[in-house]
């Protein structure tokens, strides 16, 4: 039972992670409709930036917000310069500059830091704690605590500030919204530079597990999307609703169906997100259609 | 002064121009009625005025060049925009959507509009936390109206504010648009088909056909001119 327990916390810590990159792919296809498919190098270059920050002498702790107020301004300047021209394109296109901006991301990392893989500290003390018989570590309270901080704090924005419910207006109508005076471009950019933030917090949770490459955040983008999708990719709540899911299905399925293992455990993502499109395409918080004017 | 001045308006989409050379003028506090037939160009005037289409000739509000000033900048001039189909955020709540009318607002007494808003829409008030898609047809008119009045404009576009709505709410919606331009000054420039309605209230009138002014006057001059009255009027 000790055991069942612990699989599931781990689970939840890990879905946690899952939770925030997936959040970053619903904060921008709610606002531009744009399933954003560079969302996980973006947060893996962003990972680095904390890296080099924290190699130049800077504690842990105070790299990462440095990076955070970093990336929602490299977020911002995404948005303008690449997306903007080709907003209220085709889909094809869409996808396929998203798919341009991931390789112009991944490379320009392996150009700056190389493809080495480093180690990156964790925020969290290495210590676990014990409640009746059930250990965790202090890594996965703290993933579970930062992703509710994050929940919390976008909820307020969105729906205590008139910043956050003009960036609503605009995920909703374009048109009238900026016949109500709302710069709707503006609301757009500070739509990716929040995504770009959710995302540098997913790869700097992450990295200390893994270790930091390039490559770091292509196994976690996986299960994010299959997050998104479950939970519906136009819901905040539904993205960290799935990530927890998915995290927990990951980790049961590791641990208990012996077939599966550590090697094929990728196979859940994959699994969940086709089940979703087959049986319920918008998701489990999703709007069932997204007519857009 | 006139708060807008429109001087030969041309406006289209794409290759197809819909505005040939319109000009009229709406003063402080004016009720201007824009008649016409389906196509004649009275949604496109007021998208011209607004920039939701880039629009060449020249638009002046309230003594500066507007024309080519983007949509959500006209806003800040003072001019609220009751588009067709009424613009509501059907996810938002009533609240929520009345609050956004007030975007562009610089001043405060956001508190005061609201209350006003309620006094002359009460059904609004009742509604305040729902979601504005639940709303019934004419009440979302008046959301639109009410969105439009947070803004405290001077004036006030109304695009077909009688659509799809049933005749005993139509009244009811145009008595309350005198109350605005009664009680509120506000000036408003009202595109209808049903031009016995605004032509009741309205101070002058301007005929659209096919892209042009073909007649302008007073109301009662309109009203009384007899191709006008065949046409529009049907009596």
């Amino acid at each position: 039972m000790a055991r069942f327990i612990e699989t599931l916390i781990d689970g939840i810590a890990t879905g946690s992670i899952y939770g925030a990159l997936a959040l970053a792919l619903v904060l921008i296809y709610r606002s531009t409709g744009i399933v954003n498919f560079a969302q996980g190098e973006m947060a893996m270059f962003s990972t680095f930036v904390a890296w080099s920050l924290v190699e130049a002498g800077i504690p842990v702790g105070l790299a990462v917000l440095i990076t955070l107020v970093l990336s929602m301004a490299g977020g911002m300047v995404i948005e303008r310069a690449l997306i903007r021209p080709v907003e209220g394109s085709q889909e094809l296109t869409l996808v396929t500059v998203t798919l341009g901006l991931f390789i112009l991301v991944n490379g320009l990392a392996r150009w700056i830091w190389g493809s080495t893989n480093r180690g990156f500290p964790s925020l969290f003390p290495d210590d676990s704690v014990s409640v009746g018989g059930v250990g965790t570590s202090l890594e996965s309270l703290g993933l579970v605590a930062i992703l509710l901080g994050v929940v919390g704090v976008l909820y307020l924005i969105f729906q205590r500030t008139k910043l956050g419910l003009a960036m609503r207006a605009a995920a909703v109508d374009q048109g009238a919204s900026r016949l109500v005076g709302v710069p709707v471009g503006r609301m757009l950019m500070i739509g990716w530079g929040l995504a770009a933030v959710c995302g540098a917090l997913a790869g700097v949770l992450v990295a200390p597990r893994l270790f930091l490459d390039p490559n770091l955040m292509g196994p976690v983008i996986i299960y994010s999307f299959a997050a998104a999708t479950l939970g519906g990719f136009d819901s905040p709540f539904g993205a960290v609703l799935g990530g927890w899911i998915i995290g927990i299905a990951e980790a049961l399925a590791g641990g208990y169906v012996d077939f599966i293992g550590q090697d094929l455990k990728i196979l859940v993502p994959l699994i969940v997100i086709l089940s979703v499109l087959l049986v319920r395409p918008h998701g489990l918080f999703g709007s069932p259609e997204v007519a857009r004017a | 002064m006139s708060l807008l001045e429109v001087e030969s308006l041309h406006a289209g989409y794409g290759p197809v121009n819909v505005l040939e050379d319109v000009s009229f003028t709406v003063r402080e506090g004016e009720t201007v009625a824009l008649l016409g037939a389906n196509g004649a160009g009275k949604t496109t005037t007021l998208r011209a005025i607004c920039n939701m289409i880039t629009p060449r000739g020249k638009v002046t509000i309230d003594g500066r060049d507007a024309t080519r000033t983007s949509t959500e900048k006209i806003v800040k001039l003072g001019v609220a925009h009751v588009p067709e189909g009424r613009g509501t955020f059907v996810p938002l709540t009533v609240e929520e959507n009345l609050r956004l009318g007030a975007y562009a607002r610089r001043n405060g007494g956001l508190r005061e509009s609201m209350a006003r808003v309620f006094e002359l829409f009460p059904r609004l008030e009742e509604r305040r936390h729902q979601r504005a898609g639940t709303l019934s047809g004419g009440e979302q008119q008046m959301l639109a109206i009410g969105r439009a009045l947070m803004l405290k404009p001077k004036l006030m576009l109304l695009d077909e504010p009688s659509l799809g709505l049933a005749p005993k709410l139509v009244s009811e919606l145009f008595k309350r648009l005198r109350q605005i331009k009664e009680e509120e000054g506000t000036a408003l420039l009202i595109v209808e088909q049903n031009a016995n309605l605004v032509l009741e209230f309205a101070d002058a009138a301007h005929v659209l056909e096919t892209g042009r002014v073909v007649l302008s006057g007073t109301a009662t001059e309109v009203s009384s001119d007899e191709s006008m009255r065949k046409a529009y009027l049907g009596y």
